[in-house]
């Protein structure tokens, strides 16, 4: 496109509903990739037209939209040992941990008022704190109310399984498109060291009994979803020792069950969360092991890489978490639906994703021609919308990128404990943490670097650039993979 | 002839209120409670006393002393 609209920062910003209006009506885009969709190549239409919208399901659509939980969910039918829901830390980022649990009618309010501030929302999901299937008149009555009031907005739900089959002819009738479970093993044995007791059917059932129970149950429920043509993710969390290397077996299993999405996440596990794990001093995977596990399971069902492992009241684009600015105490007592923002924005992303799909797939292409087998992790630092446009210091996290012979893939995410630019104290301790969560990394692409943590990337053998600030990602990593390895002139970036 | 909750160690899941076979668990302003004029300890319901199955916290649904 010839001329900026406006600026992706800025939609990250308290928005402008003036502005936004007056972008998305500026009239027609000149660039020729216009109108063209950036649906993957080895994927249905009907299909991507109901994951393109949702930030979990599409690597895709992650930069461009954002999902909701409502913690309205808080009983639950198994305990996990990697979890415990008797904590409450708005600090904290981890699945199962909410600030505060809402009624159904709360629900309804907080939903309303984020869609009226929130312009990215597409999806509300339950994710408990507890088990949405099993906690499931809430769950039913928050569903029923939001469809109502906002019927293009996303439903979806995440379960451990047991209580599903009793519930999937009731969430086909609410046109629940998506629905995660959690999977960690499909051998009893291995699912005792995770699982200590269930309640199933007016009983609590412990050991090797009650995992294979919730096995049965949990392959019953993903059978009765993929037969009425529902989309499941199985989020299974990788614990070392216990089931990393059964999680191949795990993949083998759900995606001859037809699961859409396999989402591997590593186990976190600190003594201060008092989960059993925690206080035992299981330990989780490091980022390489992870990956190393994710590629292993490459060619099996299609893994999900981008999970930020979010909490059960998380607001916001992955990987960000507005939910503190939709407290209770900040709602109104009455709130009315304005789709304005929502629609201001679906215009402009339909335009700007054409535009960054098709040099995406430009870039994609340009590396795969390179003659070489050398593959390359790269690090961005981006606020979304597909494009380098975060500063070095204020980035807490960091998407991975891996260029190779087979193009560019996103690989992961990691996360910075503390960003550089915290003010003042404890720089260089910072700086150590931010390299060391960059294992493995080749090259850092960011908005802005300053020149001393520069030289410092440089000296641990990091090249860090912001030279693509504001480039499209994927042109970008063409544009350093073709300097680094190419014979071919470069590539021209976005 | 009754359970009760331990106020103090209750996460107010909730989970117990829907597994009650006698309607006696209820939420009173921020903690949930076992009316003992109700609580059958569900004899002639379940082999065991549901509130104490499905409880998150060991040791939280108890018999009142």
């Amino acid at each position: 496109m010839n001329r900026p609209m406006i600026s992706l920062e800025s939609l990250f910003q308290p928005i402008d509903v003036e502005a936004l209006e007056t972008a998305a009506r500026s009239g027609g885009c000149s660039s020729s990739a216009c109108g063209s969709s950036a649906k993957p190549d080895d994927m249905a239409a009907d299909v991507w037209e109901r994951i393109k919208d949702h930030p979990c399901y599409s690597e895709e659509a992650h930069h461009w939209f954002a999902r909701m939980h409502v913690a309205v969910a808080p009983a639950c039918n198994i305990q996990c040992n990697y979890c415990n829901r008797k904590y409450d830390c708005a600090n904290e980022s981890r699945p199962g941990v909410v600030s505060e649990k809402l009624t159904p009618e709360e629900a309804m309010r907080k939903v309303i008022a984020v869609a009226n501030e929130v312009p990215q929302l597409s999806v509300l999901g339950i994710a408990g704190p507890g088990d949405a299937c099993y906690d499931w008149a809430k769950t039913r009555a928050t569903f029923a109310d939001v469809a109502r009031r906002i019927p293009d907005i996303k439903l979806c739900i995440s379960t451990n399984g047991l209580a599903l089959p009793d519930r999937v002819d009731e969430l086909v009738e609410m046109n629940v498109d998506h629905v995660t479970i959690t999977i960690n093993m499909v051998d009893p044995e291995i699912g005792a060291k995770i699982y200590p007791w269930i309640f199933y059917a007016g009983r609590r059932w412990e050991g090797v009994e009650a995992s294979k129970i919730l096995h049965e149950r949990q392959m019953l429920g993903l059978e009765m979803l993929t037969a009425r043509g529902i989309l499941t993710k199985i989020n299974s969390v990788m614990i070392p020792g216990i089931n990393d290397d059964h999680l191949v077996e795990v993949n083998r299993w759900v995606k001859a069950r037809g699961a859409f999405l396999h989402n591997v996440m590593p186990l976190i596990s600190d003594p201060a969360h008092g989960t059993r794990f925690g206080l035992t001093g299981q330990r989780g995977p490091t980022p390489m092991e992870l990956k190393a596990l994710q590629d292993r399971l490459d060619g099996g069902a299609k893994l999900m890489r981008h999970c930020r492992q979010c909490r059960a009241d998380a607001v916001g684009l992955l990987g960000e978490d507005r939910g503190q600015e939709f407290t209770l105490d900040r709602l109104p007592e009455e709130v009315a639906y304005d789709p304005s923002k929502r629609e201001a924005y679906r215009e402009i992303v339909a335009r700007e994703r054409g535009d960054h799909g098709a040099a995406k797939a430009a870039a994609v292409a340009a590396v795969k021609e390179t003659a070489t087998d050398a593959k390359l992790l790269i690090a961005v630092a981006t606020h979304g919308g597909g494009r380098i446009n975060q500063h070095f210091g204020h980035a807490r996290e960091f998407q991975i990128y891996e260029a190779g012979p087979k193009g560019i893939a996103f690989v992961g995410h990691r996360k910075v404990e503390a960003q550089y630019c915290e003010g003042g104290w404890g720089e260089d301790a910072t700086l150590d943490t931010v390299i060391a969560a960059l294992d493995g990394v080749a090259v850092v692409l960011c908005a802005k670097i300053g020149d001393c943590p520069k030289e410092m990337l440089d000296a641990a053998g990091i090249h860090a650039t912001d030279e693509f600030g504001f480039d499209y990602v994927e042109a970008a990593i063409g544009e350093v993979y073709a300097r680094r390895f190419g014979t071919r002139p470069s590539v021209a970036v976005a | 002839m009754a359970f009760k909750i331990v106020a103090s160690q209750c996460t107010t899941c909730g989970a117990c209120e829907f597994e009650c076979p006698s309607g006696a668990i209820s939420m009173k302003r921020d903690v949930y409670v076992i009316d003992p004029a109700k609580c059958t300890e569900c004899v002639g319901s379940f082999d065991t006393q549901q509130c104490a199955a499905v409880c998150p916290m060991p040791k939280t649904c108890v018999k009142a002393a």
